[in-house]
């Protein structure tokens, strides 16, 4: 090539071309995907016979299930030594397994219906663009009237309780301009004085528009697990938050307070916190108060997974820029303004995998409160069902059961996520 | 158009600095800075990277905080008072070398935002605001893209939009172009050569020396946390006097 072959003009700028029409359709899939070379195409035949032999070998204890009998044994003689799973112990102990074996069968229709006011609740949370803002308000009721639905008794109890938290809000709202971790920590002390007091408000009306009151101790079954996980996803995420602010704050009295609490219980196990809460936290009582056992272990889990929450969060506040502080500062937002507006909706976008990590871990964890005798589903299986003389010995049907329930309940969770990311996504990376 | 400029400014002081000092831990990044400046001023602050020119500007608005000395901004005196803070910092505009754009919100809320929760404006008359700004650096069909779906030039452009959505007294520009395509750069100096006719008093940290001969009334050299030279541009580029300066300008100009 000479040299005066170096120079060159263009004289028309080439058109946008199509990118070259490739064959597509499921031939093409196949061959990349599946058979790409000889040694792909072996796994491919072994694994597709693996999976083969998996679905013959346990299909017939599908097909051959008995979904109705009142007993193993009967369970036993209708197979006549065919291979098949005794699904009757779920359809015969069906309301224990959701409900727990104390609860008053002719009210099971008011755990019912908090539960599905719970979708309606959770929809303008989840689905903010799709329901109206309104509906928060029924969100915001909605632990109150679950609350009342479930336990019964007087409906002044939760109304108090309801009245607490509007205190805590107003005493909020006129702290927050002088220091809003400062003012956090007041209105929670000023909700919890207005409970305290309430309590003697509320304790010798009982009767007052009250429904028949059902103890703590008659609950259990999947009902359980469902109550605890929901309250204590929803409880620690705020929680979490304040935490994880806290411990990014300039004052050291907040920030240590934070940083102990975070550390600590992280460094515990979550068992040892359910024995605190079943056993040693009564010693701290004044006798005679009667502190319920569930609450005890809501503010127990709800202390756990908020101390993981609070460190996923940091995670997400370290990842944002300092450019965005600066921003936010540069045009006169003040602190709570710049959180709320600025600084979390990015965190917690970068926080939601971790985030849902742990909410799901939270659920599943529920199960563990079986070990301090409650009759969650585990502890239902474990003691009531598998102890009585009809089911003693059935349990693929009834664990696999539990898999099931809290598998539809975390892969929704993680589907729920997943697409909550992407709706989100307004970098166009 | 330096004798038609001359005449906005005013003899009010706009930013008043008095024997400033600031360190970061044992260094002593500024030292002794004195600097009065007048409303609707346009001032270029140059010097080499670790001069301390940005933490000046910083100072001002209070993203930095100062150990020593007395800055007053706009007849407030800036102390550790948050409400003090916050009045001046809604009065003063700053526009980024990275631009910080809240990348979460679309151009529209980005610009609306400080004024509806900081001004308490109404959210359609915010918005009418914003738009007129945008229309004023030529990026109003941009208005509900998200940020991350424009130039960096654009960017830029809107974060000059968002702080005069503000009505800002006074603007800090830190270096604005330093992290644009060259070819983006002149929309920019564009839009602020603009800003500077209108009459806004603006304290620029930049490397762009035309612009500084172009829009300054006032150039100023700082090197080592301190005011080496500030003089008239025309003076500064043609007749620097500290050696300090000469070779600075030898350095930025020579090729």
């Amino acid at each position: 090539m000479g040299r005066d072959q170096l120079a060159f003009v263009r004289k028309h700028m080439l058109p946008e071309a199509p990118p070259p029409a490739t064959q597509t359709g499921a031939v093409k899939w196949l061959r990349e995907n599946l058979f790409s070379s000889p040694g792909n195409a072996l796994l491919t035949i072994v694994s597709a016979y693996v999976v083969f032999q998996i679905i013959v070998s346990t299909a017939p204890w599908f097909i051959n299930g008995v979904w109705e009998s009142p007993s193993l044994t009967a369970c036993r003689e209708i197979l006549e030594g065919k291979m098949g799973g005794c699904f009757a112990v779920l359809t015969e102990r069906w309301n224990q397994l959701l409900f727990g074996f104390k609860y008053p069968s002719e009210l099971y229709w008011r755990p019912g219906l908090a539960f599905l006011l719970l979708f309606i609740a959770a929809a303008p949370v989840l689905f903010g663009k799709v329901f109206p803002r309104k509906m928060l308000i029924f969100t915001g009721l909605y632990p109150f009237i679950a609350y009342w639905l479930i336990w019964g008794g007087s409906l002044l109890v939760p109304v108090f309780a309801l009245l607490g938290v509007l205190v805590g809000a107003f005493v909020y709202s006129r702290m927050v301009t002088v220091n809003a971790g400062i003012a956090v920590i007041v209105a929670f002390v000023a909700a919890l004085v207005f409970w305290i007091l309430s309590g003697y408000v509320t304790a010798p009306m009982e009767n007052v528009m009250a429904i028949e009151a059902v103890a703590s101790r008659d609950m259990g079954g999947f009902m359980i697990n469902l109550m605890l996980g929901v309250v204590c996803v929803s409880l620690s995420l705020p929680l979490g938050i304040l935490l994880a602010l806290g411990r990014q704050s300039s004052m050291p009295i907040i920030k240590w307070i934070c940083v102990v609490f975070i550390e600590f219980i992280r460094g515990v196990p979550l068992i040892t916190l359910l024995f605190v809460a079943n056993v040693v936290l009564a010693y701290f009582l004044p006798p005679g108060t009667n502190f319920d056992l569930i609450l005890r272990v809501i503010i127990m889990i709800t202390m756990f997974s908020s101390a993981y929450i609070a460190e996923v969060i940091r995670g997400g506040l370290a990842a944002l820029p300092r450019g965005q502080y600066e921003a936010a500062d540069s045009l006169g937002l003040d602190y709570a303004q710049a959180m709320q507006l600025i600084i979390l909706p990015q965190a917690l976008k970068i926080s939601i995998p971790g985030i849902v990590n742990v909410a799901v871990g939270l659920f599943k964890d529920t199960t563990l409160v079986s070990v301090i005798s409650m009759f969650d589903i585990v502890g239902m299986i474990r003691g009531p069902i598998l102890a009585s003389s009809e089911w003693n010995g059935v349990y693929w049907e009834l664990f696999g059961f539990a898999c099931v329930l809290f598998f539809i309940t975390c892969y929704g969770i993680s589907q729920y996520s997943q697409w909550l990311e992407r709706q989100l996504r307004t970098d166009h990376r | 158009m330096a004798a038609q400029t001359q005449m906005n400014i005013s003899d009010q002081v706009a930013v008043e600095i008095t024997k400033m000092n600031k360190w970061y831990g044992a260094f002593h990044v500024l030292r002794d800075i004195d600097l009065t400046v007048y409303q609707g001023e346009r001032i270029v602050i140059a010097g080499p990277s670790g001069s301390g020119k940005s933490t000046l500007i910083r100072c001002i608005n209070a993203l930095e905080e100062h150990q020593k000395g007395k800055i007053t901004v706009d007849g407030t005196l800036l102390s550790n008072d948050l409400k003090n803070i916050d009045k001046i910092r809604s009065e003063v505009g700053m526009v980024f070398q990275h631009f910080n754009l809240f990348p979460h919100l679309t151009i529209m809320e980005n610009c609306t935002l400080a004024p509806i929760w900081v001004r308490k404006t109404p959210k359609r008359e915010a918005e009418e605001v914003a738009m007129h700004f945008l229309e004023k650096v030529k990026i109003p069909e941009q208005a509900h893209k998200y940020p991350g779906q424009l130039s960096g030039g654009q960017q830029q452009r809107v974060a000059i939009a968002r702080s005069l959505c503000m009505r800002p007294r006074i603007m800090l520009f830190d270096e604005p172009t330093s992290a644009l395509d060259p070819e983006m750069i002149s929309e920019v100096l564009d839009t602020m050569i603009q800003l500077a006719e209108e009459g806004m008093t603006m304290l620029c940290v930049t490397h762009e020396m035309g612009f500084a001969r172009k829009v300054a009334n006032r150039v100023i050299f700082m090197d080592q946390g301190q005011i080496v030279e500030q003089n008239e541009p025309e003076e500064f580029f043609n007749n620097p006097q500290s050696d300090r300066t000469k070779l600075f300008l030898s350095q930025i100009l020579g090729h």
